[in-house]
């Protein structure tokens, strides 16, 4: 609502000033309307409950959804809760294997369906189909995928003389294994992102490349690359945040009488444990705003270490 | 106007969005949208957890009910077990309880204690409906505080199912059910069979199909009569956790737990890899139609230990406290506990009917199996463990006791480890 420069003889500066802010303030008014529905949304289903889960964890939860005040009961014990420190390993270890894979499985996947090649269409279907499967269902089927002794990964492998593994059922595999399904899902949605900021990049540049006898390769990394930053570091961040919150994969995967669930399970799945499994719904809060500080830490972090490496035209 | 009618549809797509998905709850549709007309249609809810072995029976339940309350319809929740208590748990706190629902021992006591049930004392004396028609066992489990908050559904008891077929390949005589813990043993290594890939018997990590049953066998307990004192750490708690833990790493006649976790045990006893399994009375219908299992297999008394002994159980039928059609609500519950609605069970087969003298309709029910030993084993039954707050240390059970399984710790260790927390939670129910 930046003034238009009219200056105007006293006797017409109310008339104009006037209309301009009447302008000035329909719009402004315009603008809240429109992302009034968005920001309401916002506003009773997540911040709401933020605030709300910010609150219960200083509460004690009993049978039936009664809770009393507690205090910092549920952080003292946060601070001392093994569990919490090994499920927090392994989260950790689940966001180390899942985001570079992710994200490079994925730029390489949306380089090579952003070419003009037979079945295009086909190809981007295909790799997007995990993204629609429900995560039941891709539990369910990859579980069997993994059984050990009746499991078609491992009947394959016998056909190479590769030893069968207890993928799901051994402690130097199962985390692996579900960060595998997990990259598996993720590609399609990261493809389309990629694709999109890919097409953003002006042909022009590779067509001066060319004509200085880049290669593909060369071009990839000296011109791709670099212009993809800032997607890179959308798909980084969104992902980062995701991996964090992992669960219904591990959920789904792992029984709860694996003796795996120690080594796999997240600080997701113990949220839940503690909230529905064992009705400590305050001490559930706490472990949720224990997670919530750690992941904004970490995108903090990498808001600050954007300028170092994510290239704005 | 143009942007006018445009915001004007954002708003109210937003508020129909919000509306619509904020009900998770299926509960909530059958509450009293009460016709409040004098003969008014009333809807029930109704929630088990049978699932599929169960839609013959409901149905066959439902169309007598409705025959003879016309203006009342009753609506089936049906909620796989593993998620039924988290959904009555949010339901109860919400107050939208279903009119009649399933109960089950463990559970009980925390629902009547805090007022989710209806008492029925009254309501009994009332229409005259005689406990006496029930088991006493079960309807003691159902009365708290002196007052009766469910009636009977059914009761069960385990017994060792075993696949004829590889009974047969390896030329064992079936059991009778006078064996005891050694000849079961015995029985499995005969029909072990690595080259095969087939086990004799599937050690898994079950409570109510397998370790209480041994704990009792070994003549303890899981928990004490006044429910304050964890039985896991007597000799006999452990004894009872040993004879599992020995099938898997001492005889190995059993699959290990790595391999039942990839694989359910039911699961691989339907397709011939484990030639028996302790399971529960209730199977009956699932085995029956198995297209595999349904000429294969049977079913034999448990071996005995020091006693011969099986933990019983039986679901009941409660009323929620705050229902919007009592009335209506109880007559269903009355419906469900009569001879009529337990003869419909007898007759699909899904659960022993807790009516006296139902029973063997049961028994027939599917004659090429001895159904007729899980009535038997009734004289020498012990109760299902409860305490008030009985998830707080059932759930510890399989997280600290699936190690030894595995063969990580000694059973005398992991029964050690379970036995001081499940104390630790008894002191904490007041």
């Amino acid at each position: 609502m930046e003034s238009q420069g009219v200056v105007s003889p006293s006797p017409h500066i109310h008339a104009t000033t006037h209309k301009r802010s009447n302008l000035a303030r329909s719009q402004w008014l315009w603008g809240y309307l429109m992302i009034a529905p968005f920001f309401l949304g916002l506003l009773g289903f997540y911040i709401w409950p933020i605030i709300q889960t910010f609150y219960f964890s200083f509460t004690k939860w009993e049978a039936f959804n009664t809770y009393s005040w507690a205090g910092l009961d549920n952080y003292k014990r946060l601070v001392q809760d093994v569990s919490l420190l090994h499920a927090l390993r392994n989260t950790v270890t689940y966001v180390v294997m899942f985001v570079p894979m992710s994200i490079i499985l994925s730029i390489i996947v949306a380089t090579l369906l952003n070419q003009k090649i037979r079945g295009l269409a086909i190809y981007r279907t295909l790799f997007f189909l995990p993204v629609v499967t429900m995560p039941a269902a891709v539990a369910m089927v990859w579980k069997w995928l993994y059984n050990g002794d009746y499991g078609l990964i491992n009947y394959v492998l016998s056909l190479f003389a590769i030893k069968a593994q207890n993928w799901l059922t051994d402690p130097k595999w199962a985390l692996f294994a579900i960060v595998v399904v997990a990259v598996w899902s993720s590609i399609g949605n990261n493809m389309i992102i990629f694709l999109s900021g890919l097409q953003g990049i002006s042909s022009s540049y590779y067509e001066a490349a060319s004509i200085d006898g880049a290669g593909p390769f060369r071009k990839f990394y000296v011109i791709t690359l670099p212009l993809l930053t800032p997607t890179i570091f959308f798909v980084t961040v969104i992902s980062l945040i995701g991996a964090f919150q992992v669960f219904d994969l591990i959920y789904m995967m792992i029984g709860s009488k694996s003796l795996m669930v120690e080594n796999t399970q997240s600080v997701v799945y113990l949220f839940y444990k503690y909230a529905f499994e064992n009705n400590d719904k305050g001490y559930a809060s706490a472990v949720g705003i224990f997670l919530l500080v750690i992941i904004m830490l970490i995108t903090a972090v990498q808001m600050k270490l954007q300028k170092k490496w994510v290239h704005y035209e | 106007m143009k942007k006018m009618l445009i915001s004007m549809l954002a708003i109210t797509t937003v508020i129909a969005a919000a509306g619509c998905s904020s009900s998770p709850n299926e509960t909530a549709p059958a509450q009293g949208q009460g016709n409040a007309t004098s003969t008014e249609t009333v809807e029930l809810s109704f929630s088990s957890w049978g699932g599929s072995a169960y839609k013959e029976t409901n149905d066959l339940l439902i169309q007598a009910f409705t025959a003879k309350h016309p203006n009342i319809k009753i609506k089936i929740e049906d909620t796989p077990n593993k998620q039924y208590w988290q959904k009555m748990e949010a339901a109860a706190s919400g107050e939208n309880l279903p009119d009649v629902f399933w109960m089950n021992g463990p559970r009980f006591a925390s629902y009547a204690a805090n007022g989710m049930l209806q008492p029925l004392d009254d309501l009994i004396k009332q229409d005259k409906v005689d406990l006496n028609n029930y088991p006493e066992s079960l309807v003691k489990l159902y009365n708290y505080n002196g007052k009766q908050y469910a009636i009977p559904k059914d009761f069960d008891t385990i017994g060792v199912w075993y696949n004829k077929a590889l009974f047969d390949a390896k030329g064992v005589p079936y059991p009778d059910g006078s064996w005891n813990w050694d000849q079961f043993v015995d029985t499995a290594k005969k029909l072990t069979d690595p080259a095969k890939g087939v086990w004799g018997v599937a050690a898994a990590l079950d409570s109510q199909g397998g370790y209480y049953n041994t704990i009792y066998q070994s003549g303890g307990s899981v928990i004490s009569d006044d429910k304050k004192k964890s039985g896991y750490d007597s000799p006999e708690g452990i004894a009872g956790i040993k004879f599992w833990t020995d099938l898997i790493n001492v005889h190995k006649v059993s699959p290990t737990l790595a391999q039942m976790t990839d694989t359910e045990p039911l699961d691989m006893f339907q397709s011939g890899k484990v030639a028996m399994l302790w399971e529960g009375s209730w199977n009956a219908t699932t085995f029956a139609k198995n297209d595999y299992l349904k000429d294969k297999v049977d079913v034999a008394p448990l071996p005995k230990n020091k006693q011969q002994s099986v933990v019983i159980h039986g679901l009941g039928y409660a009323m929620s406290a705050k229902s919007q059609h009592p009335k209506e609500a109880w007559e269903l519950l009355k419906f469900l506990g009569s001879k009529e609605a337990m003869d419909i069970h007898a007759k699909t087969g899904v659960a022993i009917p807790a009516y006296n003298g139902t029973q063997d309709t049961w028994v027939k029910s599917f004659p090429n199996m001895k159904l007729q030993i899980f009535i038997d084993e009734v004289k020498y039954a012990k109760p299902y463990p409860v305490s008030k707050y009985t998830s707080k240390w059932s759930s510890l059970e399989p997280e600290i006791l699936n190690k030894a399984w595995a063969g990580q710790v000694s059973a005398k260790e992991a029964a050690k480890q379970l036995a001081a927390k499940m104390n630790e939670a008894l002191a904490a129910e007041k």
